[in-house]
């Protein structure tokens, strides 16, 4: 089950570079949220606010409130823990060179102290099913190391990983930037199934990607949040101009 | 509580890492340990220069600068003079370069702009090998072989043609300057030349191409558009051997003669700073004898040091980031 | 060489190429060639002479017994070989894990100003004379216990590979892409684990090579040795006593009056470049297997 996220007033940092300038959303649970906006814009920074891998960029501070559900992300819980509780597909599939299928899918929890084979076993199973690439690789996933998978295999291998630590909460950084239109259909289908468990933050400079999966969407530009609504809205009357300019492919 | 994640319906799932720590004291713990690797490199150079110093103040109070500039090595008499060392050692390094030099620099320039391409990688690997025979072996081959060829036939030659400039007078007992410094031109190749390869790789095609298209001949398109660019780096490349020629041991060593004289022809015996240290160190006796010896190696230990330096930042000058051309 | 002699009659003097111009193309070429020809020629006279001389003397024999008295035929090198296995196990046991963790910081942690001062430090360290590093692990171990020992000349030789490996080991952990680093850190990993379970992981092979590499460079060191293990005539395996050496005793035997020292000093030249050069190639070879894998 999801839950949902509460942004209050954040506000990110490069260095001295202001790169988030007071965020403030609600995303709902069990839903998946769709972030837009030209390059640069600051969503991806966003996502990583969520998360607090923001902050292992050298140089990097954030300021704001983040909750994932009760939980307050800057406040009471170390970055390690609240990482286990969210989970982050990026934008070019990275399963471990070293590992295989199986390996890859258990890291989250093998190298976080999680031993247990036998439940392990039924964790990637169940995984790589939601993922739906099970019935692709499941004789071979000793055996085959995760860089031997093609890109659409790789990118579902990561999100089968990230399932596996069960998140309550699953950020995806443009998850189909790197892949071709047959794999990035399979993903948008997986993650309308997988909305039904988990809520959804999805990074994405496609448009029409955003009104397929996603119920509400965001519009950021220059590190502001323009404008957040029902996708539908969004697409077919903004309220703001710049939305609607960018939505109509005026500039981006 | 580690849960089997079981879906049931619209209900909580419970993660299996719940209840983990967040290995924040194992973190810490890595990071000063990690640390403490790194602060070990410090420490050895901090050891060098201490122990240099400090075991060499005997020989330092007892003689000062002029240590360096007298020729009395007499460790019966407790009389030590540095000189003879420092010119071997000088000596034999820019002998070595005269003629290492040269060929190095043929060598890399015919690697990377002459040959056809399927020849370079051997070469190129052949010439690195030549720099993992360990420098005994090189002493070894230098005595047997290199010696006695110098015996018999280079110097009764070079004496009979070039003897008129003192350089090579004497008897020719093969053994001694001459030697030493062939032998180390053959150990500091393999450095010079895979720098000079490196900076030679790194000068943009478009260099070459610009001279091509003014009319040059292949040799002229070399010299214009690639040497003179990577100048600076094949200088550092080039002291960068002097460096190591400065502190080569062993080979020296087994042919240089090690005789505390100076003279003036290369078949004279020598002695250098590193070899003096070879061969006396273990004998020691006394305490000012020891402290001169260290005295020797802390001069060594600077020289070779500011050379070093110097070398690198000329390289890095030439090739500041730049990625070479994938070549062996 | 193209003469535009036909083309533009009134230019032809400036834009033919001149015969001495042709002259100097064809010179450098052979000069070049001519380099390289003197560069090879004694490499393959060391390997030849090396193969030459001292195959003959390798035998059971040779191998396996200690060396005989001065002046008498026979006899080997067997506590040679043994004695560099002692030391350079107890350099490889100081000086493999500081050296990958002084690169583990440097790539991990050092992206600094200390860390570019550590970075200088062991650039400066490999070019340290490896005489002046024997006469550092004489002061501080030889001189502290009163005897030579298999123990000080460990020490010297870990002295000169830990700069070599910190540095190699930066490199090979640098070129493993951050994405994985990434991907474990949102995983919710701890540093050290990703440090060592992904990051180093991947670049296992390459900080391999790093360490056989200075590890080959080290076998070969005679300098260090001199005043630190001494060398001896006789076994030994304890760790504070005088020990024989492969490169000390081809020192001692080469630049001795025997004659059959001098045929024993190529056959044990012969050992220690085939363990050596076997160990460099056997590297090479694996980083270009390595290198059209993955990463």
């Amino acid at each position: 089950m999801g839950v949902g996220i509460h942004v209050e007033k954040l506000n990110a940092w490069y260095g001295t570079t202001q790169a988030l300038h007071e965020i403030g959303l609600d995303m709902a649970a069990n839903h998946a949220t769709a972030l837009i906006g030209p390059s640069g814009c600051g969503k991806s920074t966003f996502i990583r606010c969520l998360n607090r891998m923001h902050e292992t960029t050298p140089g990097a501070r954030v300021e704001g409130k983040v909750e994932i559900g009760q939980l307050d992300a800057y406040d009471g819980i170390s970055p390690t823990l609240l990482r286990r509780r969210i989970g982050m597909v990026f934008q070019k599939p990275n399963p471990f060179p070293t590992m295989s299928i199986y390996d890859n899918v258990a890291a989250g929890l093998k190298l976080n102290g999680y031993n247990k084979r036998r439940e392990l076993d039924e964790i990637v199973e169940r995984s790589l099913v939601s993922s739906a690439l099970w019935e692709e690789v499941k004789d071979s996933i000793h055996k085959k190391s995760g860089a031997s998978l093609s890109g659409g295999q790789q990118q579902r291998l990561c999100i089968a990983r990230a399932l596996a630590v069960e998140p309550e909460v699953l950020l995806m950084d443009e998850p189909c930037s790197a892949l071709d239109p047959i794999s990035t259909g399979k993903i948008e289908e997986l993650i309308f199934q997988l909305k039904a468990q988990y809520t959804i933050v999805i990074v994405t400079h496609n448009m029409q990607q955003a009104a397929r999966v996603a119920e509400y969407t965001g519009f950021f530009l220059l590190g502001r949040l323009v404008e957040f609504d029902k996708t539908e809205k969004i697409f077919t009357n903004p309220s703001d101009k710049r939305t609607e300019d960018y939505i109509t492919g005026r500039f981006g | 509580m580690a849960g089997s994640g079981a879906k049931s319906g619209p209900d909580v799932r419970v993660s299996p890492l719940v209840g983990s720590t967040d290995g924040a004291l194992r973190d810490r713990l890595f990071s000063y340990a990690i640390l403490i690797c790194a602060l070990a490199v410090l420490a050895i150079l901090v050891l060098i220069v201490y122990e240099l110093i400090s075991s060499s103040q005997l020989s330092w109070k007892a003689f000062g600068w002029k240590f360096f500039w007298s020729h009395d090595w007499d460790p019966v008499n407790d009389q030590f003079g540095a000189l003879p060392f420092v010119y071997g050692t000088l000596v034999s390094s820019l002998l070595a370069l005269l003629l290492a030099v040269p060929l190095a620099v043929g060598v890399a320039v015919f690697t990377t702009e002459m040959c056809p391409k399927w020849l370079a990688a051997p070469i190129s690997f052949l010439t690195e090998l030549l720099a993992a025979i360990p420098s005994v072996i090189y002493g070894l081959w230098a005595i047997f072989v290199l010696v006695p060829i110098l015996r018999t036939e280079v110097q009764p030659f070079l004496a009979k043609t070039l003897g008129w400039t003192g350089l090579f007078t004497g008897p020719p007992y093969g053994i001694g300057m001459l030697a030493a410094g062939i032998i180390l031109a053959v150990m500091i190749v393999p450095i010079i030349s895979s720098i000079t390869r490196e900076v030679l790789s790194v000068v943009p095609q478009q260099q070459r191409e610009a001279a091509l298209a003014l009319g040059a001949t292949r040799w002229e398109m070399i010299r214009i558009g690639v040497l003179r660019n990577a100048r600076a780096g094949i200088v550092g490349g080039v002291i960068l051997g002097l460096g190591r020629a400065l502190g080569e041991t062993m080979a020296v060593t087994m042919v240089i003669g090690n005789r505390p004289e100076i003279a003036k022809s290369l078949f004279a015996p020598g002695y250098t700073m590193a070899s003096v240290l070879a061969n006396e160190f273990s004998e020691a006796t006394g305490d000012l004898y020891l402290s001169a010896l260290i005295e020797i190696g802390l001069a060594l230990f600077v020289v070779t040091i500011l050379v070093n330096a110097l070398a690198r930042f000329m390289v890095w000058s030439v090739t500041r980031g730049q990625p070479a051309r994938g070549h062996a | 060489m193209v003469s535009l002699r036909g083309a533009m009659p009134e230019k032809n003097k400036q834009l033919e190429i001149s015969l001495w111009r042709r002259l100097k193309d064809h010179f450098a070429t052979l000069f070049a060639i001519t380099t390289v020809v003197l560069v090879l020629a004694p490499l393959i006279a060391i390997f030849g002479y090396l193969v030459f001389k001292g195959i003959g003397s390798i035998n059971f024999a040779f191998l396996t017994q200690t060396p005989k008295p001065p002046g008498e035929i026979g006899g080997g090198m067997a506590n040679a070989i043994a004695g560099s296995v002692l030391i350079l196990a107890i350099a490889s046991l100081l000086g493999v894990p500081l050296g990958i963790g002084a690169g583990i910081y440097l790539s991990e942690f050092g992206r600094n100003r200390v860390g570019d001062m550590i970075r200088f430090v062991s650039d400066v360290l490999n070019g340290v004379p490896s005489i002046v590093i024997g006469i550092v692990a004489y002061a501080i171990v030889v001189l502290r216990q009163k005897h030579f020992s298999a123990l000080a000349g460990g020490v010297a030789l870990a002295i000169m590979m830990i700069p070599t490996i910190a540095r190699t080991t930066e490199e090979m952990l640098l070129l493993v892409p951050n994405a994985y680093r990434e991907a474990a850190y949102g995983l919710g990993v701890p540093r050290w684990r990703t440090t060592l379970s992904i990051v180093l992981r991947t670049a296992t092979s390459g900080v391999i090579t790093g360490v056989m590499l200075a590890f080959a460079r080290v076998a070969g060191e005679t300098a260090p040795l001199l005043f630190t293990a001494f060398g001896n005539q006789f076994w030994n395996w304890k760790l504070d006593e005088p020990t024989a050496a492969l490169p000390l005793q081809i020192f001692t035997y080469a630049i001795s009056p025997y004659d059959d020292w001098h045929r024993q000093a190529w056959a044990g030249a012969l050992v220690l470049i085939v363990l050596i050069v076997g160990a460099v190639s056997a590297v090479r070879f694996v980083v270009r297997r390595g290198t059209l894998g993955a990463a």
